[in-house]
């Protein structure tokens, strides 16, 4: 591989756009599939490029055809915590290593610190105005964490307005409906209080507070997965 | 933190501008119980330093030697590896399995 095409795969990544790298085992050539444009030794037929899109979607690895090696490279799936409680200093490392790229949302200045989340993106904004600007896509997660209606209620509704593969609220049953009840209130749907996983996590009988990270973790990978938020 | 294939690439791209040559190993594809799936990355130095993984096992020897063969004469290679599973753990595939590799050099 020419280190040129390496550099511009890297540089793909960097920005956080999916690309494919194409390689011609019986020639060593290589291309770079973007979203809408190749580049490198050789172009892709229409049904290659339908191959490579789907490899792509699936985050997959193969070969397509006798001899073209499609490798998938997707940004990293994202995960969004609202507030930036104790909760979220045990969820952060497990996420990290699964992959995910963090970010805190809370206009609590005294809890969205650096000291208490070293390396991790903080947004001090308001949870609506800070989830809009980080535009949620199919590959984000969200999950609210704080047990205030004022700060996860707009959370909330940012959320159900995105295209978030999960969304998780931490409460208890009861806390739950009373928050389903204020979304009613607000105009969601019955169809969107299904997308919120409340009570949060998979139940796994979770106590302590690496366990909860884990229960919602567990749900979120569950989702990602399998498309389903309990087995 | 675990390392994930990327890594294995940014580390690779160092190298090559840092003037070594390097090799890149590819997992094309497995068969039965291979523990790295395709597009999983090994990447080898001309001295013998590497990063990363193609097979979890002793497979990676073989994989480095080859890598820095291809790092002195240019030519990629196709790797196919298929144990036994018998002989499985004796050479690092957990669980028998066979799994072709892609060796290239990366070309500065």
């Amino acid at each position: 591989m020419r280190l040129s095409l390496l550099e511009k795969l890297l540089a793909a990544r960097a920005e956080g756009r999916p690309v494919a790298l194409v390689t011609d085992l019986a020639t060593g050539l290589q291309s770079l599939v973007h979203e809408k444009v190749v580049e490198g030794d050789f172009g892709v037929t229409a049904e290659e490029s339908e191959a490579i899109a789907n490899l792509l979607a699936t985050e997959a690895s193969a070969l397509v055809g006798d001899s073209h090696f499609v490798q998938s490279f997707t940004p990293s799936p994202r995960l969004v915590l609202v507030g930036a409680v104790h909760i979220a200093q045990a969820v952060i490392p497990m996420a990290q290593a699964l992959g995910y790229a963090v970010t805190v949302i809370d206009p609590r200045q005294a809890f969205a610190t650096p000291e208490r989340f070293p390396g991790i993106a903080l947004s001090t904004d308001w949870p609506d105005t800070a989830l809009e600007a980080l535009q949620p896509d199919s590959r984000t997660a969200i999950v609210t964490l704080t047990h205030d209606p004022k700060l996860d209620d707009p959370a909330l509704s940012a959320a159900l307005k995105s295209d978030a593969f999960y969304i998780g609220a931490l409460g208890s049953r009861k806390t739950h409906a009373r928050r389903l009840q204020r979304l009613t209130e607000a105009g969601f749907t019955e169809a969107d209080h299904q997308r919120i996983q409340g009570p949060v996590g998979l139940a796994i009988g979770a106590k302590t507070q690496a366990e909860i990270a884990l229960s919602i973790l567990a749900q979120i990978t569950a989702m990602r997965r399998l498309g389903k938020a309990s087995l | 933190m675990v390392l994930d294939p990327e890594d294995v690439l940014t580390r690779a791209a160092a190298w090559a501008k840092a003037g070594d040559g390097v090799a890149l190993a590819t997992v094309i594809a497995t068969w039965g119980s291979s523990p790295r799936p395709a597009g999983s990355h090994l990447a080898i130095a001309a001295d013998g330093r590497f990063i990363g993984s193609v097979s979890g096992g002793c497979v990676e020897g073989s994989v480095i030697e080859q890598g820095i063969e291809a790092i002195a004469d240019g030519e990629p290679r196709l790797l196919t590896f298929g144990v036994s599973d018998e002989a499985a753990w004796s050479v690092g595939l957990a669980c028998g399995g066979t799994v072709k590799i892609y060796v290239e050099r990366i070309e500065v």
